[in-house]
């Protein structure tokens, strides 16, 4: 299964009498009615581990292109209007600044070792705190309450996964509580994010950028607002968009197949 | 007015240093430089009036670093690219095509192993890259442990191996196109060529027919020779160039402790003290 296609409803499944997998690409399996599926008794599973180091590469990416006005700065470079660099025209340091962390799993974790060697402060937001020795490798403070990371950071990243309890866990209060001058970036569902709180935070500058690989929906409508964003960067869900990724997903997908048509254990299997 | 004036503070290559300007300033004692680069200025002329000159390495190394990290990291997942399908108006792209190439795990060669340079290092080791660099002189055992990096002794080792060449050196007549024909045929058609140091380190037409015949994948470069690139320049035209109008050290705190660090050497010279950064013509 690659992005969220052929969409498994109670129709498709009742035309496959025979199926016995479902193996999805990637980690995220909320577009999955898992009840249904196992009401057909068809197994499923994912990817969870391939995709941690390109996720979290990619959420260091946006960060610090967002910050230091990347892209904005690539159409100075290429736009036959220029015809100097401004001189007063600035970014903001990554290095020494402070990031919070939503959302503390594998792919958190590995955003806080890559901050960590940019002397970033990090703080991070988890269902469960991370033992001593997991938070002192990358220097991470954890903040029971979300609002205290908010509050203090100067990037907000979010790594959790789509579940009722993180559906629009970032809406208007949540932005509210974020300085002025603070980005949020997002590379776990567009969903976790209220995007219309959004919107009227980055124009009426609640807060100062926002960095996306993903929407609700994939792709947005093209008159979308954020679309037309100068403090926006949004990218096209590339979170594990890498050749030797994609190779490495297919091998596990493939070995799951293997094993469901078997009838032997699955490996990744969900339940 | 002339005749008043005791220090300069260079920014971004203003006022230009020539003789002319010298002559009409008497009591000049002292030209601090915002950054560390001072390939624009005479050393020996200025020493000649009898100036004492100055940059700021301290301030700009944290700075540059992230710039060069952030254009590995936009160049090897595409984000500009992405940016564009992602906003335009007939989007109706086919995700599963677009892919970019792994940093983690890759070879970062870094030819400058200097302040800014080890800093990259200290990065990309986070990213669990294998570093390889090549400098004039080799870093301690200690240091290079820190950041696990192997030193190249000669640059064609790093550029066989390489899949990121991240350019940190400053601009010296020995490292005028450092990177020409000969490096980049050397280096694997797989290989992103990364510039943050100076335009002319790079043979920019080389690089160019390098770009546009497959030799090498990619570029991304905060710094071009001349800055801004004339607007019919191919570079600007190629999709597989990410250039940005160098913004090595263009951060609120960077120029902020820039000025800082001019500022304290302008005073050290006035009060003829020893100057924190001083350039000696060498």
């Amino acid at each position: 299964m690659w992005y969220h296609k052929p969409v498994i409803n109670e129709e498709l499944l009742q035309h496959l009498p025979n199926l016995k997998i479902v193996a999805n690409s990637g980690v995220g399996i909320d577009h999955l009615d898992l009840n249904l599926l196992a009401s057909y008794g068809v197994k499923v599973s994912n990817t969870p581990f391939v995709v941690s180091t390109d996720t979290a590469d990619l959420g260091m990416a946006l960060m610090l292109a967002s910050s230091r006005r990347l892209v904005e700065g690539y159409q100075i470079a290429v736009s036959p209007d220029t015809e100097y660099f401004p001189a007063d025209w600035l970014g903001a340091e990554v290095s020494g600044a402070t990031l919070g962390i939503v959302g503390m799993g594998t792919i958190g974790y590995k955003v806080a070792e890559r901050a960590k060697a940019f002397e970033m402060k990090i703080l991070y937001h988890n269902r469960n705190q991370r033992n001593k020795e997991e938070e002192s490798a990358v220097g991470a403070i954890y903040c029971k309450k979300i609002d205290d990371l908010l509050q203090q950071s100067d990037f907000v990243l979010l790594s959790v996964n789509l579940t009722p309890q993180t559906h629009k866990l970032i809406g208007k209060r949540e932005l509210e509580l974020m300085k002025p001058t603070a980005t949020l970036i997002n590379i776990s569902r567009g969903l976790v994010v209220d995007q219309d709180a959004l919107v009227e935070a980055l124009q009426n500058k609640v807060i100062k950028a926002a960095a996306l690989d993903v929407t609700y929906p994939e792709p947005l409508p093209r008159d979308h607002p954020l679309l037309k964003l100068k403090n926006v960067i949004i990218t096209p869900h590339i979170g594990s968009a890498t050749k030797k990724t994609r190779r490495l997903m297919m091998e596990n997908m493939t070995e799951s197949i293997q094993a469901g048509l078997a009838g032997l254990p699955v490996p990744n299997e969900v339940l | 007015m002339s005749k008043k004036v005791q220090a300069i503070y260079l920014w971004w290559h203003k006022p230009v240093i020539d003789q002319e300007l010298l002559q009409s300033l008497p009591n000049l004692k002292v030209i601090a430089n915002s950054g560390v680069g001072m390939d624009h200025l005479d050393l020996k002329l200025v020493a000649s009036f009898g100036v004492k000159m100055a940059n700021a390495p301290r301030a700009v190394s944290s700075s540059t670093a992230d710039t060069g990290m952030a254009l590995l990291l936009a160049s090897a997942r595409r984000l500009v690219e992405g940016y564009h399908i992602a906003i335009s108006s007939g989007m109706e792209y086919c995700e599963a095509d677009f892919l970019g190439v792994e940093v983690t795990g890759a070879t970062l060669g870094i030819i400058g192993m200097g302040s800014i340079g080890y800093k990259i290092a200290l990065r990309a080791k986070a990213f669990e890259m294998n570093i390889l660099y090549h400098n004039r002189t080799q870093r301690t055992e200690h240091e290079e442990q820190a950041v696990g990096a192997t030193y190249c002794e000669k640059i064609d080792d790093l550029l066989r191996q390489a899949d990121f060449v991240m350019v940190v050196v400053s601009l010296t007549p020995q490292t005028h196109k450092l990177i020409g024909k000969r490096e980049m045929e050397l280096m694997k058609p797989t290989a992103t060529l990364i510039n943050i140091s100076r335009g002319a380190v790079v043979d920019q037409e080389a690089l160019v027919t390098a770009l546009q015949t497959g030799v090498i994948r990619a570029a991304a470069l905060d710094v071009t020779y001349p800055e801004p690139l004339p607007r019919d320049h191919t570079l600007l035209k190629l999709k597989n160039v990410i250039i940005t109008p160098h913004l090595g050290i263009k951060t609120d705190k960077a120029t902020y402790m820039i000025t800082e660090e001019a500022v304290e050497n302008i005073l050290a010279a006035l009060n003829g003290l020893p100057m924190p950064s001083e350039v000696l013509p060498s």
